[in-house]
């Protein structure tokens, strides 16, 4: 049994489309591949006949500047988003998260369009993306759609990408004054190498309070959601020991964590999340104040 | 969409056009098309990071990179650095200045993940020359090394970013020596094998291939217990490529194997127990490794279900089923020394506690590989990276009838041990195949089924009771000890043994009394590994040790003091230590430097000054462990050394190198004895039709009993090669004397080629052979002395624990190892380091968990070990008390290094944090609970 038979190298979205509508079944299309490979070989995925490489599709590898939006093409390196100077700046949650992907020969290959695409409930990546509130650029034969990254996902594993519908980027506002975010995660040393739990956090600061923010926790259900009632706690408010009390006592009223064996308890998680809660929004806060 | 025809791709600067093969990822393109082995495969499954090669610049996981889209692309490998210079047959290799600096920093064992150590760390320095800590730690952070030398990985990619700057050769490092190190041993070396290791040029089993080879693969049972009914191998024999399927039918002879205790079955039959999920029902032999897995899809079997044992707890209540037909107790070990109800009645405080510790996987990043073949005269040729060669000859011989000298294994290098290649894996399975077939048969493990199959450590828990006086003086010491053994013996007996004969600690006790249940059940077999039982009773031990400190308010370290074995002790076997206990000594050593860093309260915890809830504190543990057999076994090891006609000398051992650097110590033992530089000595291992026997590379043993062979071997040769000259040039044998490459004969100089050369023209072979017996030990119950020496260890190991999470690290230890003499520095420094982070990976990450009878940790990335991100900054000190029959002194470290670093950490956390770990692997979770139960008492 092999992975694959035929591995096609694509050049263009047009030409990556009419590939896959051409192919024999099973298809896929695939870009840093570090996990769909795998599961095939582990039995856990079934093996294909057909896998479309999206990797010289040169809009898919671009990160760029695009007057006043960050535009990440989905199948650039996670390697190379992490060490971005465009992401440092404008989304230095996404440069973190990115950076905690798999390991450094992974992210070599990994793509952030991967990342999302295989819509698991804490992937760090798209954690990040959902808490820069970033739009998801696909591409099918109609043409190019835009939505945002909560739209794409309709259940653990699963996608909302159509047959042959190419997730080609994501772009989200360039930073603005006042503007910063953060990302970090908890650990388990033993086990999967996936977060216990992990957080996204933007905002932005007007004067004294915080004027605007969005957080994103994973695993928490089983799509990404934001975490809509703790950001109400926050905004208009000023950051101080109160709010924080506020916001994390909202966490166990409107956050969902579950137990997942060998892994973590809910309650050990509801922990872990009001403590990250309270050390990334102190650091997006500081970073939002550098740029004032 | 461009067609593409062929794959065109650059490796190693050298261009290449190739057809596309289905499915081909790069590794294989690498290693079965271009025969570029340097590249290897640990995992498969992109957690390990052996496969890494560098592709325009970037480090990528072959193992998962399609070789297609590799198309257009400069790849790197590890034969590509090392540069050829020179023309006109006078060209020599320079090697990259990663290359030398692993040499150098000894960052080279087993070898096996070095290609993809250095390939990682090439494409680090192209990238940053000048690299801090952290920037080598976060690029080598998933590429593993289970021999653990990160230190000196880390110290020989600074030395190679300096080299590369500054343009001059890399930096030696500081290594400490041996106090009283001689003309060689003592002095640092780098392994003969290190340069084919940096070169990627080092082959292990699977780097090998045969003309006509089939590749087999094994239907495993995957139930945990049950009674085979039904097995249809229809399906897969009919399937177009398979070459052979056997079954239990087609084995004639013995039908078991094992170690000591014969009672693995080579394959199930119908009607017989599945007594764990890696017994074996079928095997299948293949054009290829594809072909073959699909076979093994085909096979189907029904069973009847059988009630799971799994625990030795559950195997040893009466009520429970049983596994084998002689019951579920595979022994009951006793130790007594006085009486234990006096000692207690003398006590002034009693403490009891129960610890458990969980099964490890050895994880040695080569997976098993075994390949069988005939030769032309119809022996069969079996090529394995085994443990213990004579053994696996012994066995494969009585499963196929053969008589043995018609087996020859055939050792290859080992992509680390640690205990775990002592039992059979492939061998026979492979060698049944072969005779099948006729043609060559390659069984190589998937990481999958190394998890599930070979023998784990032993998961125990241990009931101990300790009695004291109130100064600390230890009146008696009461344990009871379940040890899980799986579902076969292996060596399971005398893991237990050790668990047991260790299970009140290197201390004086008058009074001891210790039971201990090795229990079958249906989880994997367990057996050795690299600590030998004594690591789980030194948990419970140590642990006691400080508990009782802060129950009498004592310092932990002046207890252990009070009650340290020194020479003159009588152990709680019976033996009286005559000579050769450093354990005071290392004690001290350790103490001194805990305090010059950490004041005269390490015990206490201290807050971050900048982050409140990050408390430190530091831990202190001691341990020893025998060297060698013991016990009674017979002990003893050949060697043979030939004078060969270039004038080198070769030694000849079936002593098994995992990485631990047995070759460097002989290589230094003979240079020392013949006047030579080790450039002069080779050595030949594991051979059973060229060396003689070493017995099993276990038990800390090789250095002591092989060593003192090839000493006592080496001495033989220089009386042969005396006596020679004497006569031939009619001189008195106290005017000759060797030195590097010549014998010196009164005034006048002879090449030893020549030398050899005459002797052999003479029809004499200048060879030698010397069987070291070790001195005889007694068997447990006996008294007297029941090992030859002992290995002694104090540790001190910093943590940081972090209050809100419970996450622990642990930045800092400092070691002390009483090893005798140290004939090996640059090796010693690299077991010390790497058992420390062994130690680590036991405390902190490793978690071998079954359910059932089922493996759940049946991956690398479910099974995780650790990474370069935990290593510490050790401090290490040599301690040397000679053992009196030692080569030099010289005794065991191999497994002691181990030891006292768990509960070292566990002490540490509860010094830290108040919260006592009694069950192993720290988990971070319960650190919070308890935390939080601490708060509402308070």
């Amino acid at each position: 049994m092999t992975i694959w038979k035929d591995y096609q190298l694509a050049y263009s979205l047009p030409e990556a489309v009419e590939a896959y509508h051409q192919a024999q079944q099973p298809v896929r299309f695939v870009s840093g591949g570090t996990d769909l490979l795998l599961e095939i070989q582990q039995g856990s995925h079934p093996s294909m006949q057909t896998l479309i490489d999206l990797n010289h599709i040169d809009e898919m590898r671009e990160l760029s500047v695009i007057e006043d939006r960050i535009f990440i093409g989905a199948a650039v390196p996670v390697s190379q988003i992490t060490h971005s100077a465009i992401i440092k700046e404008h989304a230095i949650a996404v440069s973190e998260a990115t950076g905690l992907i798999g390991g450094p020969q992974v992210r070599n290959s990994a793509t952030l369009g991967g990342n999302v695409a295989h819509s698991l409930p804490a992937a760090d990546g798209m954690i990040s993306l959902v808490a820069m509130n970033a739009t998801a650029i696909t591409y099918s034969p109609a043409g190019y759609i835009k939505k945002n990254i909560l739209e794409l996902f309709i259940g653990p594993g699963k996608s909302a990408l159509a047959n042959g519908e190419i997730l080609v980027g994501f772009e989200f506002p360039i930073r603005r004054s006042g503007e910063g975010s953060a990302f970090d995660r908890v650990m388990r040393p033993q086990g999967v190498a996936l977060p216990i739990l992990n957080l996204a956090i933007w905002l932005r600061r007007k004067g004294p309070v915080i004027s605007d923010i969005r957080i994103a926790f994973g695993p928490s259900g089983p799509i990404p959601t934001r975490a809509m009632q703790v950001e109400d706690v926050f905004r208009g408010n000023e950051l101080n020991e109160e709010t924080i009390a506020r916001a994390k006592t909202t966490i166990l009223e409107s956050v969902k964590f579950r137990t997942s064996r060998m892994r973590a308890t809910a309650e050990y998680r509801y922990h872990l999340a009001q403590a990250l809660l309270e050390k990334v929004v102190k650091i997006a806060w500081l970073r939002a104040g550098e740029k004032e | 969409m461009k067609e593409m025809k062929n794959l065109e791709i650059t490796v190693n600067g050298k261009e290449y056009t190739l057809p596309i093969i289905e499915g081909e990822v790069l590794s294989d393109l690498l290693r079965e098309r271009l025969r570029l082995t340097g590249t290897k495969i640990g995992c498969n499954e992109s957690e390990c990071g052996s496969c890494t090669v560098v592709i325009d610049g970037d480090p990528v996981l072959s193992c998962s990179y399609p070789a297609v889209k590799a198309h257009g692309k400069k790849i790197t490998t590890i034969e590509g650095l090392a540069k050829n210079v020179g023309n006109n047959g006078n060209t020599y290799t320079v090697l990259h200045p990663l290359q030398d600096a692993f040499i150098e920093y000894g960052a080279v064992q087993c070898g096996f993940c070095i290609p993809g150590q250095i390939m990682t760390s090439y494409a680090l320095l192209e990238k940053n020359s000048t690299p801090e800590v952290k920037d080598i730690q976060y690029a080598l952070k998933d590429t593993l090394c289970r021999c653990a030398g990160y230190p000196s990985i880390i110290g020989a990619v600074q030395a190679a970013s300096e080299s590369i700057v500054t343009g001059k050769p890399v930096h030696p490092p500081i290594v400490p020596t041996s106090r009283i190190s001689k003309r060689m041993v003592g002095q640092v070396s780098h392994r003969p094998d290190a340069i084919a290791k940096v070169t990627g040029q080092a082959i292990y089993s699977d780097d090998i291939q045969f003309e006509g080879m089939l590749h087999a693969r094994v239907k495993r049972a995957m139930i945990p217990a049950g009674i085979l009914k039904e097995l249809d191998v229809s399906e897969a024999l009919a399937l177009s490529g398979v070459k052979a399927v056997l079954t239990a039918k087609d084995v004639l002879n013995a039908k078991t194997h094992g170690l000591f205790i014969k009672d693995w079955p080579v394959l199930i039959d119908i009607g017989e127990p599945i007594r764990y999920v890696g017994d074996a029902l079928a095997l299948v032999a293949a054009d290829t490794r594809e072909i073959a897995s699909q076979a093994l899809k085909l096979i189907t079997f029904k069973f009847d279900p059988l009630p799971v044992v799994s625990s030795a707890v559950q195997a040893h209540d009466p009520e429970t089923r049983k596994i084998h037909d002689t019951g579920n107790l595979l022994k009951h070990i006793q130790v007594n020394k006085g009486s234990v109800s006096e000692g207690f009645n003398d006590a002034d405080v009693i403490l009891e506690h129960t610890y458990y510790t969980n099964p490890n996987d050895h994880a040695f990043i080569e997976p098993e590989c075994s390949i069988a073949r005939l030769t032309d005269e119809n022996k069969l040729e079996i090529f394995v990276g085994s443990q213990i060669p004579y053994s696996d000859r012994e066995q494969v011989a009585a499963v196929l009838g053969l008589p043995e000298h018609q087996v020859r294994i055939i050792g290859q290098l080992i992509g680390g041990g640690f205990g775990g290649k002592e039992d059979i894996a492939g061998q026979i399975h492979a060698a049944l195949l072969t005779m099948k077939t006729k043609k060559p048969v390659k069984l190589l493990f998937d990481r999958q089924e190394s998890l599930i199959v070979h023998p784990k450590r032993h998961a125990t828990q241990i009931d101990i009771k300790v009695g004291a006086k109130k100064d600390g003086q230890l009146t008696a010491v009461r344990t009871e000890l379940h040890g899980d053994t799986g579902a076969y013996a292996s060596l399971g007996e005398k893991v237990m043994t050790r668990a047991t004969t260790h299970a009140s600690g290197p201390y004086e006790v008058p009074h001891v009394d210790i039971d201990c249940y090795a229990m079958y059940t249906n989880n994997p077999p367990a057996g050795a590994f690299r600590g030998f039982g004594v690591m789980q009773s030194a948990f419970a031990v140590e642990s006691m040790m400080d508990t009782l400190a802060e129950r009498l308010q004592l310092d932990p370290i002046e207890l252990r003091r009070k009650n340290a074995l020194h020479v003159g002790s009588v152990t709680n076997t019976g033996q009286e230590l005559r000579d050769s206990v450093g354990l005071l000594e290392c004690i001290e050593k350790v103490e001194k430097a805990l305090h010059e860093k950490a004041g005269p309260f390490p015990f206490k915890p201290v807050q971050d000054p900048e982050d409140p809830n990050t408390v430190r504190a530091w831990g202190f543990a001691v341990a020893y462990k025998n060297t060698g057999l013991g016990g009674g076994a017979p002990d003893k090891a050949g060697a043979e050394i030939e004078l060969l006609p270039d004038g080198k000398f070769e030694v000849r051992s079936a002593s098994a190198e995992l990485g631990q650097g047995l070759p460097t110590v002989l290589q230094l033992i003979v240079a020392e004895e013949l006047g030579q530089d080790t450039d002069h000595v080779q050595i030949l291992l594991s051979d059973t039709d060229l060396t003689p026997d070493g017995g099993p590379t276990t038990a800390s043993r090789q250095t002591y009993v092989t060593g003192n062979a090839v000493k006592f071997a080496s001495r033989a040769m220089r009386d042969l090669l005396t006596s020679e000259l004497a006569e031939r040039y009619d001189i008195s044998p106290e005017k000759i004397e060797f030195k590097e490459g010549l014998a010196q004969i009164d005034r006048q100089e002879i090449q030893l080629s020549t030398i050899s050369q005459n002797l052999r023209k003479d029809g004499l072979i200048p060879k030698v052979a010397y069987t070291y017996w070790a001195p005889e030990t007694k068997p447990l119950g006996q008294g007297g002395d029941m090992h030859v020496a002992f290995s002694f260890a104090a540790q001190a190991a910093l943590v940081e624990v972090n209050t809100i999470t419970g996450e622990v690290t642990v930045p800092e230890v400092i070691v002390a190892n009483d090893v005798g003499f140290a004939i090996n520095p640059l090796g010693l420094k690299g077991q010390v380091e790497g058992g420390i982070v062994m130690g680590i990976g036991h405390a902190l990450v490793e978690d071998f968990v079954l359910e059932e009878g089922m493996v759940i940790t049946d991956r690398l990335a479910k099974y995780r070990i650790p990474s370069i991100y935990y290593t510490p900054e050790i401090t290490s000190f040599i301690v040397e008390h000679p053992s009196a029959d030692g080569p030099y002194g010289a005794k065991g470290i191999g497994e002691i290094c181990l030891i006292p670093t768990i509960p070292a950490i566990t002490n540490a956390i509860y010094n830290a944090i108040g919260v006592r770990v009694d069950r192993l692997p720290v988990d971070q979770e319960k650190i919070v609970i308890e935390l939080q139960q601490q708060k509402q008492l308070a």
